[in-house]
């Protein structure tokens, strides 16, 4: 049982999918496909046990050893996302079945589940596979699973939203795989281990330059790089709320972890930052999205949004910290991945209770919630502080990692865009604050109540988690700080 | 009970005063009576603790840590419980004129108001213990925070307005430049915990150290050193009890105390000293002390007159610090205490006259000395002290500026003080002067009988605070005594 963890922790989301069709029933779906969450939540607390006590989990799949079969691995990097994703999914979860009856039709509800599991299933696999091509394949299952979900969202703007990022998706897709052929091409091999040994024989080729320049391109498209963020504010604006609290904490995160693990783990330290130019290009990208999406985030009127472009500053930021190539930095990295999830779940949560209830998330429509939802409107005050960065949130924690690592690198002016990049979230944070709590009322919403208990208390989850984390900080910074050692050591 | 025990009540001690308010904010009385309670243990807690403190016992505590080497602790110098008695004494004093303030003038969400109150006091307090930079740093933003919905409270246009200066204001400074300064000194120096004779050694480059005083310096928007002060009378649309105890005495003076603290124990007077940048700073400071106080001039309305009167005062106090000489230290702490009970008189006077009186301009309040006599003798005794004449406390702390800047060899900066004496005299010293003896004919005489005394609790309150400043005068032996110290930790290395 033990040694087939690795599979376990995929397999049960893939076949739950299934179930849920023949299920039908979307109370019954509902119940069935949280406990298949919380086993998969379970499965990635034991993976991280075992990893703590043997070290990498090595599997092969079928028993077909590694140059045939496809492979898993999994070290404290892969735990450490996998733990991530299955407890944001299982808690984000919880709020589903109420805030969907009000966003889906009740006959594409258990559609919806299934779309759900099967991202799930993709995001996993993406994390747990030790092969190449199997995470194109996964990043698939996930990528058509995700645009299923936005397009099911109640606007008719969500299946324009959805084809557009089905549209780009497909593009950063077919570039990733361009450049997975072209390294089995040169090498031979699929498995990323024999990858990271047989690359730098051939790395001073044009040819594996180009796989990397696809692969780069690709996975950033994935991540939502600016500029290749276009899609990402229609997705999450007219997606579900369910489904944007999901893909907001999640697949950005899971595209980063990519990113790394082919960074650092395939071509390795030397290959990324000495023959290319990756600091130049990440950190003035990274920088630009920060600055360029907040300031975008100012202006806009619905919060979903806002927020979205708010997740393509903070992507900036993670991007900005695997650019310093500096272990601080990429500890920075790895503590606003963690933290990044933490804040926009509360948030989107929170965002969904809204929805619930005042069935709009114009800004006009949040004049007077301030005191009609107490409760929902702090959650989204505490997870916007944790945005700016205000001690005793986890954002004060990633960001101080990020300044100090700059600092190490003696990038003054950087440290200084940084933080203005933090003033800006204090701009967009502040306009939802001054219209909700100092704005009376509108006439016509003089009622609102509370957002119900089934959404407000996984969000508040979230909210004491941001806060948690920000004052003990020994579990996220112990992780962060070995898996950036181990990204270092490289694998290779 | 421990020292060390005394002084975490201490901290916690506001909090607890929320469930009361919360729980009683139906009942006003029952809620007022929580915010007099804990405010009165307060006191009692700072003075005891300030007794235990004199004893000799210098107390510590360490709550938890929150990234290796970067620690919420807690421990008491001079400064810190010199601006803890402060702020403890002046926070009852302040209730018991917010009650009758508020209710005079029907002011609606007072729940709001208490307990946004007690929540800055909290933050007032444990920033004057910190142990470190990030403490001290937590409950700064602590500060910004709370005191933001309390500027706002009219919830009208001109407030959120008001509000939007205000926070934007702080919060780009303390983000951009004093948690930058912050996170520079600890890669630099490797610590934040404030250490007498400052943190830097020797090997740290001189470039570095000074492009770090000039970040603190702008940094600590608080302070209100110029161009960063508009935020301070931008925050003069609060309620006035809130511009009393906020923005005479706990956020300027937490900016001002900060500004101390980082010069005595983060620099050391001695490498400050050594900066040419000092000098620099120390000019911008005293043109802000002098362009405040033209400023203050041109005023009409009292509580701007007031507001860019503190942007000088404080002015003051920065340049106590930035004199880097131990008289300039002396008169730096010693000048907190001086202003913060001078300048929270005035501003209970003008509250009072706007409450009883209905006036805000200062136009308007030619012959007020006849209806309202306490209030104006009040006013002319806080006035005094500002200026710096005795019998009032604000005297001693500029005889010890004074004695600074000679020590510094600043003669530029000592002529400016007394220009900005003088200025003082002018903005301050007519308004009481007309009230009493140039009331002919104005609007005042005029509905001379629908103006009566404010309600009895701001009249004690001002009253109260008037004779403190007065008395600060012929005994400033507590104060004093921990000034001194301040400045002997200070100068213990140049000997």
């Amino acid at each position: 049982m033990i040694q087939h963890l690795p599979i376990l922790q995929v397999i049960i989301p893939l076949l739950a999918a299934p179930i849920c069709f023949i299920l039908k029933e979307a109370r019954l779906v509902r119940w069935f496909v949280l406990i298949a969450n919380v086993m998969a939540f379970v499965i990635s607390i034991m993976l991280l046990q075992q990893v703590n006590l043997h070290g990498t989990l090595v599997y092969s799949l079928g028993g077909w050893e590694a140059p045939v079969g496809i492979e898993y691995r999994i070290d404290e990097l892969n735990a450490y996302l996998l733990i991530l994703v299955t407890s944001i999914s299982t808690i984000t979860l919880m709020a589903a079945g109420k805030s969907l009856t009000k966003e889906i039709p009740e006959s594409k509800i258990t559609y919806f589940y299934i779309a759900y599991m099967l991202c799930l299933t993709g995001l996993l696999g993406i994390v747990t596979t030790g092969d190449a091509f199997n995470v194109f394949v996964f990043l698939e299952i996930s990528s058509l699973a995700s645009y299923t979900m936005i397009a099911m969202g109640n606007d008719r703007r969500s299946l324009w939203a959805s084809y557009q990022y089905l549209i780009m998706g497909t593009i950063g897709a077919t570039f990733i795989l361009i450049g997975i052929g072209l390294m089995y091409m040169m090498t031979g091999t699929l498995n990323m281990y024999d990858l990271a040994e047989r690359l730098p024989e051939v790395e001073h080729t044009k040819t594996v330059f180009t796989a990397f320049a696809f692969f780069l391109v690709g996975v950033c498209l994935k991540l939502a790089l600016f500029p290749l963020h276009l899609w990402l504010p229609n997705a999450y604006a007219y997606a579900p709320s369910i489904a944007t609290v999901f893909l907001a904490a999640t697949a950005t995160k899971v595209a980063i972890y990519v990113l790394l693990r082919f960074i650092f783990s395939v071509y390795g330290f030397e290959f990324s930052f000495s023959h290319l130019p990756l600091t130049e290009i990440l950190v003035s990208l990274g920088l630009l999205g920060v600055i360029a999406a907040s300031i975008v985030a100012i202006y806009q009127t619905n919060i979903k949004r806002l927020f979205a472009y708010s997740s393509v500053s903070q992507i900036g930021y993670m991007i900005l910290g695997i650019g310093i190539g500096s272990k601080t930095g990429l500890t920075a990295t790895m503590l606003h991945l963690f933290n990044h999830a933490l804040m926009k779940s509360a948030i989107f949560l929170a965002l969904a209770g809204v929805v619930y209830r005042v069935g709009s998330v114009n800004i006009k429509a949040f004049a007077g919630l301030g005191k009609q939802m107490p409760w929902t409107m702090a959650a989204i005050v505490v997870g916007g502080l944790s945005l700016i960065g205000v001690p005793l949130t986890v954002g004060f924690v990633s960001k101080w990692y990020l300044v100090l690592a700059l600092l190490e690198s003696n990038w003054w002016p950087i440290a200084v865009l940084v933080m203005i990049g933090s003033l800006l979230a204090i701009a967009y944070i502040w306009r939802l604050v001054e219209v909700a709590y100092f704005k009376p009322a509108l006439q016509n919403n003089q009622s609102y109540k509370e957002a119900p208990l089934a959404i407000l208390i996984p969000a508040w989850i979230f909210v004491i988690a941001n806060i948690y984390f920000g004052i003990d900080t020994s579990f996220t910074v112990g992780v962060s700080e070995k898996t950036a050692e181990l990204l270092f050591g490289g694998a290779r | 009970m421990t020292q060390d025990l005394l002084m975490q009540w201490i901290i916690i001690l506001p909090l607890l005063a929320i469930p009361g308010i919360l729980l009683f904010h139906k009942k006003p009385n029952l809620r007022e009576a929580v915010t007099l309670i804990i405010g009165g243990l307060l006191l009692i807690a700072v003075v005891a603790f300030y007794q235990g403190f004199d004893a000799g016992e210098a107390p510590y505590v360490h709550w938890w840590e929150l990234l290796p080497g970067l620690d919420i602790a807690f421990r008491a110098e001079p400064l810190g419980v010199l601006f803890s008695l402060v702020a403890g004494s002046l926070w009852l004093v302040t209730s018991v004129y917010a009650i009758g303030y508020m209710r005079g003038h029907g002011e609606a969400n007072q729940t709001r108001f208490y307990v946004c109150f007690a929540i800055a006091i909290c933050g007032v307090i444990g920033l004057a213990f910190a142990d470190n930079l990030f403490t001290l740093f937590v409950f700064y933003e602590v500060l910004t925070l709370s005191t933001y919905p309390l500027v706002t409270h009219a919830g009208t246009d001109k407030a959120k307005q008001g509000g939007r200066v205000y926070l934007s204001i702080l919060l780009t400074t303390s983000i951009l430049f004093f948690l930058l300064a912050i996170i520079g000194t600890w890669h630099e120096a490797g610590t934040l915990t404030f250490t007498a004779g400052g943190v830097f050694d020797d090997a740290t480059s001189k470039t570095v150290t000074a492009v770090l005083l000039v970040l603190f310096i702008f940094g600590i928007g608080k302070a209100a050193v110029m161009p960063f002060h508009r935020w301070l009378p931008a925050a003069m649309v609060a309620p006035t009890p809130v511009s009393a105890l906020l923005h005479a005495v706990a956020v300027v003076k937490a900016g001002v105390f900060t500004i101390l603290k980082v010069c005595v124990y983060v620099f050391g007077i001695d490498l400050l000293a050594d900066l040419a940048v000092t000098d620099w700073l120390l000019y911008l400071a005293t043109a802000s002390v002098l362009l405040a106080s033209l400023v203050a001039m041109r005023q009409d309305n009292l509580k701007k007159r007031l507001a860019y009167s503190t942007v000088g005062q404080l002015g003051y106090i920065t340049i106590g610090a930035l004199l880097a000489t131990q008289a300039g230290v002396l008169g730096g702490a010693m000048h907190i205490v001086a202003h913060a009970f001078g300048k929270i008189t005035l501003f209970f006077c003008a509250g009072a006259i706007m409450v009883a009186a209905h006036k805000t301009e200062i136009s308007d309040m030619r012959g007020l000395g006849k209806t309202m006599p306490i209030t104006m003798i009040a006013f002319f005794i806080g006035s005094m002290s500002i200026i710096g004449l005795p019998p009032a406390s604000g005297m001693w702390s500029k005889w010890y500026l004074f004695m600074g800047t000679l020590e510094a060899d600043q003669l530029a900066v000592m002529i400016v003080l007394m220009i900005s004496s003088l200025l003082n005299i002018a903005y301050l010293l007519p308004i009481p002067m007309r009230a009493f003896f140039d009331g002919k004919g104005s609007v005042v005489s005029i509905q001379r009988n629908q103006i009566k005394e404010a309600p009895w609790p701001s009249l004690l309150a001002l009253s109260i605070t008037a004779i403190m400043t007065i008395v600060f005068f012929f005994w400033p032996h507590v104060f004093y005594g921990l000034a001194e110290s301040l400045a002997g930790v200070a100068g213990g290395t140049n000997g």
